[in-house]
């Protein structure tokens, strides 16, 4: 009825509810009661109440990056807007659309440095694709409803919308109109490729001797698994992920040769270096993938597509830049291929895979299990890849278990391998698998962890009590920070500055404390059984611990200040 | 390589903070930087004059563009353009001597005096940065310059192409 009227707080709720969000994850605080009050009276929207703020971004992270919609975060003004700061930035590395709903104090306090009064808009600014200072009832909608629009389009990103106290509470009241079909004239990202630069591009791979895909986070963002299958089914062409591009070509598919970057695989690394021509899709090169700048893959004509022009030419010099999106570019780089019959290069393409799989022949990634060992970490994720038959959720924290487990669990699917990528956060596995579990109950969702990470966001198996939400955590705990460890002894003559964890808490009495399950496993040949254990518990959450090899160290590994391919294979092999 | 980058964008609160944000989040040079509204009082102008190479350049008009309340920037340095600067100074003009040396020096650079004390001028002058330099330092063989505010440089392309929206 056009002549109800509505308080700030039930536009909120309606313009999310517009905008079909089913989820919110948040804490309540003074300046977002109304909202609250609001999402109470009302059952379209289901609230996730956290145990920290931090953890409702990466819930709301893991939520959007197993389903594609966007993420949304409700918290108060002040340190519950700031305790946002880091799952902000986590989703701003990896793209990830997100929205944060915050609180702000009355228009009339601000700036006074009134209670819980921080400027989050100011925080934030480093690390959001855009945000929006509500300062009357009416701005509401239009805000929300374009911040929807700018996380979700072009590059997706974090956008933030501070909400003041005095435009929610319940005596100011205004119509209500949204309009969820958003246009902006300041914002107009491109869709298709150039072209000229589709032509470029294809006569750049019709005439490759030694071509290389190189896919990234971007072919999972935009949903482009299929399209980038057939390409390099097309094109024949060996085939590297980055770490955030996982699943986008299945780890299983035997054109992919693996990861690549400083724990990528040896295959994955040669190819890049010794290509003639690099077709990125995606990607950022970033410094994790490309070590040393000035040695960056010289011989290689590189055709670089991405949807933000700012990743283009940042680090490595594009030959021929694409600016579109993905899925767009991808089918018009095939419909060229088709248009000039491309076949390869048979002959070429025969000696360019016998050189590949020389490479792969050295079984860089590879490790060493005795029967009378501790656990080998890798040896673990292995045993989680066949106990859930390669298709579970697979949700990581930061660190050496972070690196085993993208090394060791073929992802056959986009959207199966979630981890904290550019921005590196600690604490994010836990929040980002419940994130999942919502969105996917009846899935197994695992949250690989070690003994440092998850303690960054431990108080969360309350929320995962309180919403049933049983995840099966596997912390890889071998009793120290292990890739503070790595470094330490690889580059700081063993010694071990703080990263050694002295007083760890028993973590099966701990879960149990919250009314999980907890399972201990300390040799190898429980291994396997107490895994399946594990994943047979339907309906509650259990927490793996499983002591590692505390002296494993993650190899390959790039050589400092080198090139791509220049790896350590192991402690004092140079590839 | 001295550039000078126009820009229009939204007319918004915060629009010039996430200008200056990022310039400083992203280690570019900022010369100067001047901004107002324009004749559609929804747009502010904006003229950045910057230094860094072809690489660092690419990534400042690209990042710049990647801003949401950011419509248009181009880079006027190449083309023909107009470049305009305002110079406020206040000199000391005690002796009969030195009040007639700086007239002088003032029309000769097509200044005007804007502000008479009884022991000081104040002088208005406009013009690309290297006359507003050449006047300073003439000055200074005259008089003691007590003080002195630029507004930074505000750039136009010639030519019928315009910068809208």
């Amino acid at each position: 009825m056009a002549t109800e009227v509505f308080s700030g707080a039930e536009m909120v709720v309606k313009s999310l509810s517009a905008l079909k969000v089913k989820y919110i994850f948040g804490y309540p605080g003074g300046s977002v009661l109304d909202i609250y009050d609001a999402i109470f009276q009302q059952d379209e929207i289901e609230h996730i109440l956290v145990r920290h703020e931090q953890a409702a971004t990466h819930m709301a992270d893991g939520y959007s990056r197993a389903t594609g919609e966007v993420g949304v975060v409700l918290a108060t003004s002040g340190p519950g807007a700031t305790n946002c700061v880091t799952g902000i930035a986590t989703a701003y590395m990896d793209s990830i659309p997100m929205v944060v709903l915050a609180g702000q104090v009355a228009s009339s306090l601000i700036g006074n440095d009134a209670f819980q009064e921080t400027d989050i808009v100011g925080c934030t600014r480093p690390i959001i694709k855009h945000s929006f200072s509500c300062r009357s009832l009416a701005d509401i909608p239009d805000a929300i409803a374009k911040a929807f629009y700018l996380a979700s389009t072009g590059r997706p990103g974090p956008v933030v919308v501070e909400l003041p106290k005095d435009i929610l509470i319940p005596q100011n009241k205004a119509h209500f109109h949204i309009n969820t079909d958003v246009t902006m004239r300041s914002y107009n990202p491109n869709v298709k490729g150039h072209p000229k630069q589709i032509r470029k591009a294809v006569k750049a791979i019709n005439n490759a001797k030694k071509l290389v895909v190189y896919s990234g986070g971007g072919v999972v963002l935009s949903d482009s698994s299929e399209l980038l299958t057939q390409l390099v089914e097309t094109l024949k062409a060996p085939t590297t992920n980055t770490l955030m591009g996982l699943g986008g070509l299945s780890g299983t598919h035997k054109q992919f040769i693996g990861m690549l970057g400083m724990h990528g695989s040896l295959e994955a690394n040669k190819a890049m270096a010794n290509a003639d021509v690099i077709l990125a899709l995606g990607v950022r090169f970033d410094d994790r993938v490309t070590n040393n700048v000035e040695k960056f893959c010289p011989n290689a004509t590189i055709i670089h597509v991405d949807i933000d022009p700012t990743s283009i030419s940042k680090t490595i010099n594009a030959h021929i830049p694409v600016v579109g999106l993905l899925n767009v570019v991808m089918q018009q780089l095939l419909n060229e291929l088709k248009a000039i019959e491309y076949t390869p290069d048979e002959t070429a393409l025969t000696q360019w895979w016998q050189q590949i799989n020389l490479w792969r022949d050295r079984k860089s990634i590879s490790y060493q299990q005795d029967n009378d060992q501790k656990i080998k970490p890798q040896r673990v994720v292995e045993a989680l890849y066949k106990v859930t038959n390669g298709e579970a959720y697979v949700c990581s924290d930061v660190g050496q278990h972070q690196m085993f487990a993208a090394q060791y669990y073929p992802f056959s699917k986009p959207r199966q391998w979630i981890n904290s990528g550019g921005a590196g956060t600690m604490g994010f596995g836990l929040p980002a698998a419940m994130g999942v579990k919502i969105a996917f109950p009846d899935k197994h969702v695992i949250c690989i962890t070690g003994d440092g990470s998850i303690q960054m966001n431990i108080q969360e198996l309350s929320t995962c009590m309180q919403y049933n939400l049983p995840v099966v955590i596997v912390t890889l705990n071998n009793r120290s920070l292990g890739m503070v460890r790595q470094w330490q002894d690889m580059v700081y003559d063993g010694r071990h500055a703080s990263s050694y964890m002295e007083s760890l808490p028993d973590f099966i009495k701990l879960a149990e404390a919250y009314g999980h399950v907890g399972i201990k496993i300390d040799t190898l040949d429980e291994l396997d059984d107490k895994l399946a254990q594990a994943f047979s518990i339907k309906n509650r959450l259990v927490f793996v611990d499983v002591l590692v090899d505390e002296k494993e160290h993650v190899y390959p590994m790039h050589i400092r200040t080198g090139a791509i391919d220049e790896m350590w294979l192991s402690k004092g092999v140079k590839a | 390589m001295r550039r000078i980058l126009a820009i229009l964008m939204e007319n918004e609160p915060g629009s010039l903070s996430r200008i200056v944000g990022l310039f400083s989040q992203r280690a570019f040079n900022i010369e100067s930087l001047t901004v107002a509204p324009t004749d559609d009082n929804t747009l502010s102008r904006m003229t950045i004059a910057t230094r860094g190479d072809d690489k660092v350049l690419e990534q400042i008009v690209k990042q710049v563009n990647k801003l949401v309340d950011v419509l248009k920037i181009t880079d006027i340095t190449d083309r023909q353009h107009i470049e305009r600067e305002l110079l406020l100074v206040k000199v000391v003009a005690i002796t009969e001597k030195s009040r007639t040396e700086v007239k002088r020096i003032t029309d000769i650079f097509r200044g005007n005096i804007v502000d008479i004390g009884k022991q000081i001028y104040t002088i208005q002058l406009t013009g690309n940065a290297d006359k507003l330099n050449a006047f300073i330092e003439t000055l200074k063989h005259e008089t003691e310059i007590l003080e002195s505010v630029r507004s930074g440089c505000v750039g136009i392309a010639r030519g019928d192409k315009a910068l809208r929206a």
